[in-house]
């Protein structure tokens, strides 16, 4: 029993992380089409402007920690918002450009960021009580899956308060729908493109510093890695679909962690799996609309 | 003859690289409603759409509506963008309604407010259904309430040129009635461009007609004397305007 605890909280806490950085892929594929492989990349600069503030202010305090994860949001942000605005604005409707600007801008930040802080990993501490653990019905779960998960939960209600309570939140809901209908009333849609950006590129910079606190660790790879599972999610849930998404990312990572458990590690496998079901089943994901 | 709102000259638009629109020119005048007629799939969207730049047009098309007085230069709305072209104060009923289906009545009325005042108490007398369902999703609408919501969007500011698009197409005869009243009711203080294939409603409305046929105008004039020309009308429009009904559609592709 206490076996079925761990995994499933450490799985929900692993989905935490997915959502951060899936939450901001589905919605800047919902609205604007645009398939962002550089989304990692905000990430891992969050990652590593957070362990940044943390040395300089001193790791082992709540506060400190706190002022990373806001100063890795911050960051995560204005990284997206200028990669919406320099790169991707001039080749909307061009999927393909888009997918090689965006690719390249992956690779070439990974390698700055090896440029600037190396290739090894840096190793990152935190408040002394993340990397403890608490007993629960049994189990030893690790500190750090609470934040996470506390983390992902305030991101989706912000989010979601966001999109139901703010001018742009409506203009994003409507341009996910039809995004030329919203240009037809005389609303430049092209702001709300950043706007998406920047708060997708804030959940990843959230979930870069959280990620160095889950793995122990910052590296330039770090964002790459958990792209991979983002995008499952994101297809999964539904392209365009908060909501499916939060739920696909509970769904897979505790599928991840119950199969590694329990079928031999062969977690990546069988989430794999799930996505090649989703898409012959329903191809429009769980949450997704139809085409 | 009276002043113009909007003169057109040599519009050309394309879908997806293919030629909808060729050479189109017309003018429209800044009172009443002119009909912009034709059989299905010969470029009567297409042109709205151009005239919006929703869609890849080129040639010239000038707006006089941003001053009142005589000698107005007018603007040249071809190479600007359509949010900036809807903020001149061109206001758009598409086909097919075009309502946001995952946002509410008054969401979809709160997204297509753009002026600092906007006329809710006009809208709500106009529609007092769409006030009563404000909450309501409206993709949950039926067509006529969804056409209602779709006009409202587009008076809910003032504008100074209406673009609508077969505004009582797939509607039940009574809810015609009702799309014809709030049209004539816009029409008494802004010049509407019409798109429509009932003919009683044209016949109702509109003061002046164009006609498109493969692209191109083909005949220009008076709107009640084409439809009284029952051989114009079964050239340019394949009815009988006695007939009174729709323009039959025919195989093509929507226009």
């Amino acid at each position: 029993m206490s076996t079925v605890i761990l995994l499933l909280i450490t799985g929900l806490g692993l989905g935490a992380l997915y959502f951060l950085i899936a939450s901001g892929l589905s919605l800047i594929y919902g609205l604007m089409g645009v398939l962002n492989f550089a989304h990692g990349s905000f990430l891992t600069l969050g990652a590593y402007i957070g362990w940044e503030v943390a040395r300089v202010l001193g790791a082992d305090n709540w506060a400190v920690f706190i002022a990373s994860v806001l100063v890795g949001a911050v960051v995560g942000a204005a990284f997206a918002a200028a990669t919406e605005f320099f790169l991707i604005r001039k080749l909307y409707e061009r999927h393909i450009e888009q997918v090689l600007v965006t690719v390249g801008l992956a690779l070439a930040s990974v390698a700055l960021f090896d440029g600037i802080w190396g290739t090894d990993p840096i190793y990152v501490t935190g408040p002394s009580w993340l990397g403890g653990t608490t007993e629960i019905l049994g189990a030893s779960i690790p500190n750090n899956r609470f934040i996470l998960i506390l983390a992902a939960v305030l991101v989706l209600l912000g989010i979601v308060a966001f999109l139901k309570y703010t001018r742009y939140g409506l203009i994003i809901r409507a341009g996910v729908e039809n995004r030329s209908m919203v240009t037809a009333l005389g609303i430049d849609v092209r702001r709300a493109f950043t706007v998406v950006f920047a708060i997708g590129g804030a959940a990843a910079g959230v979930g870069g510093v959280l990620a160095s606190s889950y793995y122990g660790y910052v590296s330039s790879g770090i964002g790459g890695s958990l792209l991979i599972f983002a995008f499952i999610v994101t297809v999964i849930g539904g392209l365009g679909s908060l909501s499916g998404a939060a739920i696909a990312a509970a769904l897979v990572a505790v599928l991840q962690q119950f199969a590694n458990f329990y079928l031999g590690g062969t977690g990546d496998f069988v989430v794999v799996l799930l996505l090649a079901v989703v898409l012959l089943v329903r191809p429009s994901g769980l949450l997704g609309s139809k085409a | 003859m009276s002043t113009l709102i909007l003169t057109v000259r040599g519009l050309s638009a394309k879908i997806a690289g293919q030629q909808v629109v060729e050479d189109v020119s017309f003018d429209v005048p800044s009172t009443g409603v002119t009909a912009l007629l034709g059989r299905n799939g010969v470029g009567k969207t297409s042109t709205i759409k151009g005239i919006l730049g929703l869609i890849e047009r080129r040639g010239e098309v000038t707006f006089y509506g941003d001053s009142d007085g005589d000698g107005d230069p007018g603007v040249r709305l071809d190479r600007q963008r359509t949010h900036r072209i809807v903020q001149r104060g061109i206001g758009y009923v598409p086909e097919d309604r075009e309502v946001f289906s995952k946002l509410t009545v008054a969401e979809n009325l709160r997204l297509a407010e753009r002026d600092a005042n906007p006329r809710r108490e006009f809208v709500a007398e106009l529609f007092p259904d769409l006030v009563a369902r404000s909450g309501q999703l409206a993709g949950t609408l039926s067509g006529g309430q969804q056409q209602m919501l779709s006009l409202a969007r587009a008076l809910i500011n003032t504008n100074r040129l209406l673009l609508v698009d077969e505004p009582t197409k797939g509607l039940a005869p009574i809810i015609v009635g009702e799309v014809a009243d709030a049209l004539e009711e816009a029409a008494k203080t802004v010049p509407v461009l019409l798109v429509e294939q009932n003919l009683q409603v044209v016949r109702r409305l509109a003061a002046g007609a164009i006609v498109i046929e493969g692209g191109r105008v083909v005949h220009t004039g008076d709107a009640t004397e084409l439809l009284d020309n029952d051989d114009m009308t079964r050239r340019f429009l394949g009815v009988h305007a006695e007939a009174g009904g729709q323009t039959p559609a025919d195989s093509e592709a929507t226009s």
